[in-house]
């Protein structure tokens, strides 16, 4: 009796593996030598390891918890005449220290695919590269390059077994394919899935939104669609304290994706306020007014 | 999500604030006016805690009118800003204070200066160029940050509150029915037709 009980009831952290034994087998079947990519992952031994991250993590509601996750960012990305720009800042935060202003949050997956980092970064890097593992199996199973449409769907699957367990991370994927023309998907830890013409994902989000869509049209030529994404961007470091650092470009066109830098934001946004006379509340002459 | 804005220009300071006024999930009233002229060149707008904004609003104007019947002279906006700064201070550090949240715009009787003063329920009083309250300040700063200049006219200025108000159909998940907009300029505070019923679409 005792061996029948031990066999069924096992603690609890050992239950929670998000992916079957034989679903894991399924993903890496007819694949030699990944029989050591294991996915099991090892849980915290207590009860309820989603609840215990939670509580240890969780920096809004305990501000002085043990683990600070690397949040806060400013991501976009959207669908022009002339392809997709995707642009990001490059700070990493976790509370209110600012862990690294040179963060690299576009990744790229392959010669034509690109992903976008927002939320936990340990996260968002570890599955987006993932991710790239995945549509390179793909391309040798199959003898042809992912739809951008089925490597999003991937990771939106992916993240959705693990919902509840405290992942966190909002992407984008952006490609340019024979079959789909220019595609853009927006995936987040919630599961959430959606193709559209343009997103913004992090804290930075509304400010970036606010100048992307005051000037968004989908005929914009690609100097302008480089500059407007350039500038939502640096709308958002201005105004959001857990974005700044650096202003990564690129554009995704037909013939796979391009790189337009990875900019300070310092030297950009007084020469923006110099000679475009914009940013117009950064003065002195406010303070002999009160 | 009650929406004030704020911008000055040349010669003149636009107010804005939605004309929703909401209570839990309903919409109480679709043409609320949330703002209290002072005196003749100056306008406050509210948002905040249901019933302390419009008694603290009328409670500043009853001052501010008993200050001009009395002295035969109005305060000046930036005088009215401090002192609406130290009631709000006061109410602040009292058992119940005031949940009020206040743009205060005006234009100079004497030397015709528009001002904007941007103050919060924790009595914090900055003087700036645009300003915006709630979630409003999300959307509409980084508009404003770009496109705003010192010394755009009247006309800009609607453009420019127009940008920001289209932004906010397109994004906020809640209808605020529209903005009420006030210019104040060295003539008085005159009420500006704006255009509610357009239907901004998403991109």
């Amino acid at each position: 009796m005792d061996t029948l009980v031990a066999q069924y009831s096992r603690p609890a952290y050992q239950q929670n593996n998000a992916l079957a034994e034989e679903e894991q087998q399924d993903l890496l079947d007819g694949v030699p030598g990944a029989s050591n990519l294991s996915l099991k992952f090892a849980m915290p031994p207590v009860a309820h390891p989603s609840a215990w991250l939670r509580a240890v993590s969780d920096d809004r509601s305990n501000p002085s918890c043990p683990i600070k996750i690397a949040h806060g960012t400013t991501t976009l990305a959207f669908r022009f005449q002339g392809g997709i720009i995707v642009a990001t800042d490059s700070r990493a935060t976790a509370g209110n220290w600012i862990a690294s202003q040179t963060v690299k949050k576009v990744i790229e997956i392959n010669s034509d695919l690109l992903g976008t980092m927002a939320g936990g970064a340990a996260d968002c890097q570890y599955w987006l590269a993932w991710l790239g593992m995945q549509c390179r199996l793909h391309e040798l199973r199959h003898k042809r390059r992912i739809s951008v449409a089925a490597a999003s769907k991937i990771l939106a699957n992916l993240v959705y077994q693990y919902k509840g367990m405290g992942l966190s991370m909002g992407t984008m994927c952006a490609g340019v394919t024979k079959e789909e023309g220019p595609a853009l998907y927006y995936i987040d830890s919630d599961g959430t899935r959606l193709a559209g013409n343009l997103f913004c994902v992090g804290s930075g989000q509304t400010f970036a939104y606010g100048v992307l869509d005051a000037e968004y049209r989908y005929d914009l030529t690609t100097e302008e669609a480089l500059e407007l994404g350039s500038r939502s961007i640096l709308a958002a470091t201005h105004r959001d304290a857990y974005s700044g650092g650096f202003i990564n470009l690129y554009h995704v066109k037909e013939s796979g994706w391009e790189k337009h830098g990875f900019s300070d934001t310092n030297p950009i946004f007084w020469k923006t306020k110099l000679e475009k006379g914009e940013f117009s509340n950064v003065t002195s002459s406010f303070s002999e007014r009160v | 999500m009650e929406v004030l804005l704020g911008i000055t220009g040349k010669d003149f300071t636009l107010i804005a604030a939605s004309k929703a006024a909401m209570r839990g999930a309903t919409i109480l009233k679709a043409s609320d006016d949330k703002t209290r002229q002072l005196n003749k060149h100056t306008l406050m707008a509210f948002s905040g805690e249901a019933g302390d904004t419009v008694q603290f609003a009328e409670y500043i104007q009853a001052n501010a009118q008993l200050y001009s019947m009395r002295n035969e002279t109005d305060l000046s906006p930036s005088a009215l800003a401090n002192f609406v700064r130290g009631e709000l201070a006061h109410s602040l550090r009292s058992r119940k204070p005031y949940n009020v949240n206040l743009l205060l715009g005006g234009v100079d009787p004497i030397t015709h200066k528009p001002s904007l003063y941007w103050l919060d329920y924790l009595a914090a009083l900055a003087p700036l160029p645009y300003a915006a309250h709630g979630y409003a300040q999300y959307y509409c700063l980084s508009i404003l940050d770009k496109h705003h200049h010192p010394d755009i006219t009247l006309g800009q200025g609607i453009k420019l509150l127009t940008l920001c108000t289209d932004e906010l159909k397109r994004r906020l998940p809640v209808d605020f029915k529209g903005m009420t907009v006030k210019a104040v300029t060295k003539d008085g505070i005159v009420d500006i037709e704006f255009d509610d019923d357009k239907v901004v679409k998403s991109a």
